[in-house]
C-alpha cells in the first residue's frame, strides 16, 4: 500500500475545512492507515494550522519558508517536489489552489493526476478506480488510475462524507531543511477582494436565481418582476455573469456568494456543483428547468420540467393575483 | 507578442442534454451538437485583443481528427493568424499527460511568448495548461480572469474564492489558463467562416513533430476511463406533474409556505 499525504490549506492559523475532505478520502483507500498532512507556510500561523491537526492525522509534515506565507502553487510545487517521496499519493483539495498546483505537479514526480474526484472505489495492485463526473454532473464516469508511480488526487471539497476522528497526537515533522532555495518567475502581488453589489443576495430569505436557461438578457425581467411580488432577491449562476447580463455579486457557487435563504428557487439552472457548493443552510430548493435529466433535480426538494420562458410569466400573473386577492 | 491558444471540440452541453449509450460505456454520441469548447473561446479573444493591442500574433492549435477541423476554422474567422492541426492514429487514447506531451513537441517547434488554454473542457480535467507549463518549465497560473502586458511580463488576475481577485506577476513565455467571462467573445457568424473556407490549415503527425509513438496514446496512459453510469439518485426532487397552471400555483404556495410569505 502506497504512503498517503494530504496538503492541507490553511489560513490566519486556522485549517481549511477541506482538511476533513482529504483525511476521509484518505480513510476510503485504507480505512486503517493514518495518513500524513503536509503544511506549508511560515511563522506562528503555520505552525498553529499544524497544531490544530494533531489529533486526526498519523504525522504532520511542515514547511516553513518566508516566501511560502502566501500560497503561490508555484512554490508549493517546488517545495513539495523536494520533499514527497515518489510512489506516494498526494491527496489535494480541488479548488483554485489544487487545480493550479496539480497538474504540474503530477508532471514533475512523474505520476498520475486525477482531479475532481468523488469517490475512490477500490485499490487494486497498481490501480485505483476513482469516480468523476463529466458534462456538469449530467452523467458521472469510473476511471481507473495507473499508481505505479505514484499519483496526486484532487478530492472535490464535501463530496466525502467525514467522520469525526481521533487519533495519538502525531508528531510534527520539520522538514523545511529538505527544501532548499525557491525560486519562481510568477510572484504575488496582492489580493482584491470582490465588491459588494447594489443587492446583498446573502441576505435574503427568497432567491429568484436565474442561469443559462434564461437564454437573454432582455428576459431577466421576469426574474426582477417574480421577485419584486415576492420580496424576494434575484441572483444568478456563472453562465449570467459570464455573459454579463448580472453583476458579479449577484453570483451564487464558489466563485461568487455562499447563500443561506429559506427558498432557492432555481430557474433555468443546471445545478452544477460549483453553484450548489455557494448553496449553504439547506434552503428548500424548487428547480424549474427544461432538461429532465438537469443534475439540479437531484438535490432539490420539488422540480417542474418546464421551459422557464413560459413558466415564469404564469408563475408572475398568479403572484400577482394572490397578492391582490390578499390586499 | 506571439500567442498560442490550445483549443478542443466538445458536445455543447447548452444545446445536448448527455445522456448513457445503451451499453453504458460512453454518452449518447448520435446527433449531439459538437461546438469549440467554451472557456477556450474566451482564450482564443483574449489572444486576439492582446495581439491587437501590442501587436504580434495568434496562432491555434488542436489535437484531433478531420472532424475537428471546423473548430479551427471557426477561429480564423474570429481572426486567428494560422490554425495548425495536430493528427496521428498513435495519438488515440491519449489521456491529459499524453496530450501534453504532443502540444509539448509543438511549442518547441516554434516561438511563443504566451499560451493560453481554456479553463477546462466539460469532459475534460483542466489538466493540461499546468502539465504543458511543466513539461517546458514555463511559470503557470491557473483560473485567469484578466491579462495586462506590463512590458516583458504580465500582471494577471485569478478567480479565488468568493469572487476575490489574486493578482500574479509572471514572466513570458508562460502558460495561462483562461477562465469564463474574461471578455466578451466576439461573433462568428456563417460568413465569417465561409470566407476562411479556403485559408490551409496546415496538418502536423507525429513524425513531423518528433513525437516517439511508445510516449503517447492508449499504451502508456495512466488514467483511463472504464465506463460512464448515472447515480442513482438520493431522494431526489418531487417532481410536479401538473399543467403549468396548476405547478405555477403548486410552486407559489410552497414559495410562500417555505420562505415566509412577504
Amino acid at each position: 500500500m502506497p504512503r498517503i499525504f494530504a496538503y492541507i490549506q490553511h489560513r490566519a492559523g486556522v485549517v481549511d475545512d477541506s482538511a476533513t475532505d482529504l483525511l476521509a478520502a484518505a480513510k476510503q483507500i485504507d480505512a486503517n492507515l493514518a495518513p500524513t498532512a503536509i503544511l506549508s507556510g511560515f511563522g506562528a500561523d503555520l505552525d498553529a494550522a499544524c497544531t490544530s491537526l494533531r489529533s486526526i492525522f498519523g504525522e504532520i509534515w511542515k514547511l516553513s519558508n518566508q516566501v511560502l506565507a502566501h500560497p503561490n502553487a508555484e512554490l508549493v510545487r517546488q517545495a513539495l517536489m523536494a520533499i514527497l517521496p515518489r510512489n506516494g499519493i498526494l491527496l489535494v483539495a480541488h479548488d483554485h489552489f489544487g487545480i493550479d498546483l496539480s497538474p504540474g505537479l503530477s508532471i514533475k514526480l512523474n505520476c498520475a493526476f486525477v482531479p475532481d474526484v468523488l469517490a475512490i472505489n477500490r485499490i487494486e495492485g497498481n490501480s485505483v478506480e476513482l469516480v468523476r463526473q463529466e458534462y456538469g454532473g449530467q452523467v458521472s464516469v469510473h476511471v481507473r488510475c495507473d499508481i505505479s508511480a505514484g499519483g496526486v488526487i484532487n478530492i472535490r471539497p464535501g463530496a466525502f462524507k467525514t467522520e469525526q476522528i481521533s487519533a495519538a497526537p502525531a508528531v510534527i515533522v520539520d522538514k523545511s531543511p529538505e527544501v532548499g532555495v525557491l525560486t519562481t518567475r510568477r510572484r504575488y502581488v496582492e489580493t482584491i477582494v470582490a465588491e459588494a453589489g447594489d443587492v446583498d443576495i446573502t441576505k435574503h430569505n427568497v432567491l429568484i436565481s436565474v442561469g443559462r436557461g434564461i437564454q437573454e438578457e432582455d428576459n431577466i425581467v421576469f426574474a426582477k418582476e417574480l421577485a419584486e411580488v415576492l420580496g424576494a432577491a434575484v441572483s444568478c449562476s456563472r453562465p449570467v455573469v459570464d455573459a454579463k447580463w448580472m453583476e458579479k455579486s449577484r453570483q451564487v457557487g464558489s466563485s461568487g456568494k455562499t447563500v443561506k435563504p429559506k427558498v432557492y428557487l432555481a430557474c433555468g439552472i443546471s445545478g452544477a456543483f460549483q453553484h450548489l457548493a455557494g448553496i449553504k443552510g439547506n434552503p428548500f430548493i424548487i428547480a424549474i428547468n427544461k432538461n429532465p435529466k438537469a443534475p439540479i433535480f437531484q438535490v432539490a426538494n420539488i422540480g417542474v420540467v418546464d421551459d422557464i420562458l413560459e413558466f415564469l410569466p404564469v408563475l408572475i400573473e398568479k403572484a400577482r393575483e394572490s397578492r391582490r386577492l390578499a390586499a | 507578442m506571439d500567442i498560442l491558444v490550445c483549443v478542443r471540440r466538445v458536445p455543447d452541453t447548452s444545446e445536448n442534454e448527455i445522456e448513457l449509450n445503451a451499453e453504458g460505456n460512453d454518452i449518447e454520441r448520435d446527433e449531439l451538437v459538437y461546438s469549440v469548447n467554451e472557456p477556450d473561446n474566451y482564450a482564443v479573444e483574449e489572444a486576439l485583443q492582446i495581439r491587437d493591442r501590442v501587436g504580434g500574433s495568434v496562432t491555434v492549435v488542436t489535437v484531433g481528427g478531420e472532424e475537428d477541423e471546423e473548430v479551427l476554422r471557426r477561429e480564423l474567422a474570429m481572426g486567428a493568424n494560422q490554425a495548425v492541426m495536430i493528427s496521428d492514429d498513435a495519438f488515440s487514447g491519449s489521456d491529459g499527460r499524453g496530450i501534453a506531451t504532443i502540444l509539448k513537441h509543438f511549442v518547441q517547434k516554434g516561438h511563443y511568448d504566451l499560451i493560453l488554454t481554456g479553463v477546462q473542457a466539460d469532459d475534460g480535467a483542466g489538466q493540461i495548461g499546468g502539465m504543458l507549463a511543466a513539461m517546458l518549465d514555463y511559470p503557470y497560473a491557473s483560473l485567469v480572469n484578466s491579462i495586462t502586458v506590463e512590458e516583458d511580463k504580465l500582471r494577471v488576475s485569478r478567480e479565488v474564492e468568493g469572487g476575490n481577485k489574486e493578482i500574479n506577476e509572471i514572466e513570458m513565455p508562460c502558460v495561462l489558463s483562461i477562465q469564463t467571462g474574461i471578455n466578451e467573445p466576439r461573433y462568428v457568424g456563417m460568413r465569417g467562416i465561409r470566407q476562411v473556407a479556403s485559408v490551409p490549415i496546415a496538418t502536423l503527425t507525429a513524425a513531423d513533430l518528433g513525437i516517439d509513438p511508445a510516449t503517447v496514446g492508449e499504451r502508456v496512459a495512466k488514467v483511463t476511463r472504464i465506463d460512464y453510469f448515472v447515480p442513482a439518485l438520493g431522494q431526489g426532487a418531487e417532481m410536479l406533474h401538473g399543467g403549468r397552471d396548476e405547478n405555477a400555483e403548486k410552486v407559489l404556495e410552497l414559495i410562500g409556505a417555505k420562505g415566509g410569505a412577504k
